[in-house]
């Protein structure tokens, strides 16, 4: 499939989905949000791919939200319905990331900005470039938090610091945001693409039934009392136990080798 | 009798009924529902079987109704078909019926869904009664049992949207006893279905039928018939076995006599 403002690349079981519009900061036209989400299913379809990766070509990750596609509809007195824009445009895509069951790094490559923070937040694991930064934009234009960032951000840095974040928008530096957890690795920007490579490489090889029940585990332990989620951890333990991949496993143990997984 | 619209498995002690129509989402035509009535029936003769798992696919359970059957389908066919008497045989069956509930169950799906007795969802379950949207509405007990399983208000805006629900807000309304993930949803319904299928046959029969008599009468009539069928258990060579085996401390031997 062909795509005009994302590029697709897949390479050792990894897919590279790069927003690709740098002239105006990889921000969302609604075509970009309609691409990328088909991107993202295409991906979570795809048998041959283990590991996702989405990252921003130029100098940003994603400014977000394209307002230039917002002048038509500001016109005269009327307002239009941001919920009903998110719900159509970002919610499909954002709870794809979530749950698909396959890990996505959110490679950030510059300034993630708004509902670009947001997808970048939605991954599972952020590795980003010491130029990057994660801004709260909203705030900036009257707006609140949305596409998950509220949420994200107050599970990752508990209330007063997400509000601070969301009140101020200021710009969170890549270092300082390794600092806060927002981020998992600071790396320089020579080094990105060794790094986010070296980790895809992994998960990609890595047993993929397993990294998924281990992302469904941890998307839902969170609303759960412990009983619960001991529950659901056995569950999915018995999931786990069934697979090939953790016979090979327990084999390679016992032949003192090392695992061939198949993702199955 | 051959089955074309069922798969239907004996695994004594219990029975497992799968709806095989996958590529219209087990939508539930006229011949199926004759197959699911014989099926049921024909488990509720055979002492090998203490209790059916009742499932689809991962996908669906049942979309609901043929709608295509439905569309060609004159008042005259309707009347002749006497549809509604299958799903009157349907509530009938005696022995336990376990759903193992997966993907859509719609409209006729979801009313067959309601008909087991005890459910069991993979969370990806979606429960509904859509027929309003191509203007009808229920006609397989929806508008009733929805209404006694999960309330006036929430059945009514189900039914007037049409808006499906999913399996956690299914479970949080009390209409699936348990939720788990998908992979598991089948094996879970199975296990209940053996652990169910272990109990005295005669008792779990007069038990369920209790069940199900409090929601046809009122609480003094209820209680009555409840009564009686404990009186009729005490007649039965299995509760004699129960309460000696309880006493002996050891597992009773059910004969289903």
């Amino acid at each position: 499939m062909s795509y005009e403002t994302i590029l697709v690349e897949t390479k050792n079981q990894t897919t590279r989905i790069t927003l690709n519009r740098p002239a105006s900061l990889n921000s969302f036209n609604d075509k970009m949000g309609e691409e990328f989400y088909a991107s993202l299913k295409a991906a979570e379809k795809d048998p041959d791919t283990r590991c996702l990766i989405i990252t921003g070509a130029g100098r940003a990750f994603s400014a977000g939200e394209d307002v230039s596609g917002l002048k038509e509809r500001y016109g005269g007195d009327t307002h239009p319905s941001l919920g009903d824009h998110l719900r159509k445009k970002y919610h499909p895509m954002i709870l794809r990331i979530r749950n698909m069951e396959k890990p996505v790094i959110a490679r950030i490559n510059g300034i993630a900005a708004g509902s670009g923070a947001s997808i970048a937040l939605a991954c599972d694991i952020r590795i980003a470039s010491e130029d990057a930064g994660l801004k709260q934009a909203f705030i900036g234009v009257g707006l609140v938090p949305d596409s998950g960032s509220s949420y994200f951000l107050t599970r990752t840095l508990g209330p007063s610091r997400a509000l601070e974040l969301i009140m101020t928008g200021r710009t969170v530096g890549a270092k300082e945001a390794e600092a806060l957890g927002l981020v998992n690795q600071t790396v320089p920007a020579a080094e990105l693409d060794k790094v986010v490579n070296g980790v895809a490489d992994r998960l990609a090889s890595g047993p993929t039934k397993a990294l998924g029940l281990s992302k469904r585990v941890v998307n839902q332990v969170g609303r759960l009392e412990l009983p619960d989620a001991l529950e659901y951890e056995a569950q999915n333990q018995d999931i786990a136990g069934r697979t090939r991949d953790h016979l090979e496993a327990v084999r390679a143990f016992l032949e003192k080798r090392q695992p061939k997984f198949s993702g199955t | 009798m051959p089955f074309s619209q069922i798969l239907v498995e004996t695994e004594p002690p219990i029975g497992i009924i799968r709806l095989n129509r996958p590529k219209v989402l087990n939508a539930l035509n006229f011949e199926l529902l004759i197959e699911l009535v014989e099926a049921l029936e024909a488990f509720d003769r055979d002492d090998r079987v203490r209790a059916t798992v009742l499932t689809g696919n991962d996908d669906a359970f049942s979309a609901g109704a043929d709608i295509k059957e439905l569309s060609e389908a004159t008042p005259v066919d309707l009347i002749q078909r006497n549809q509604f008497a299958l799903w009157d045989r349907l509530k009938k069956t005696a022995k336990p019926i376990i759903g193992a509930i997966s993907g859509y169950a719609l409209g006729g799906g979801c009313e067959l869904a309601m008909n087991c007795d005890i459910i069991i969802a993979s969370e990806t379950a979606k429960f509904g009664q859509p027929e309003i949207n191509i203007g009808i509405m229920p006609g397989a007990g929806g508008t009733q049992r929805l209404t006694r399983t999960i309330g006036k208000f929430r059945a009514m805006e189900m039914i007037l949207t049409g808006q499906p629900i999913t399996a956690r807000e299914a479970e949080k309304h009390g209409l699936v006893n348990k939720i788990v993930p998908v992979e598991s949803y089948f094996e879970e319904a199975r296990k209940l279905a053996m652990q169910i299928a272990q109990k005295a046959p005669v008792a779990t029969r007069l038990a369920k039928e209790a069940v199900l008599k409090a929601f046809d009468t009122p609480l003094e009539e209820g209680l009555q018939f409840e009564r009686r069928n404990f009186y009729l258990l005490f007649s039965t060579q299995d509760t004699k076995e129960g309460m000696k085996a309880f006493n002996e401390k050891r597992p009773p031997q059910f004969k289903g006599r």
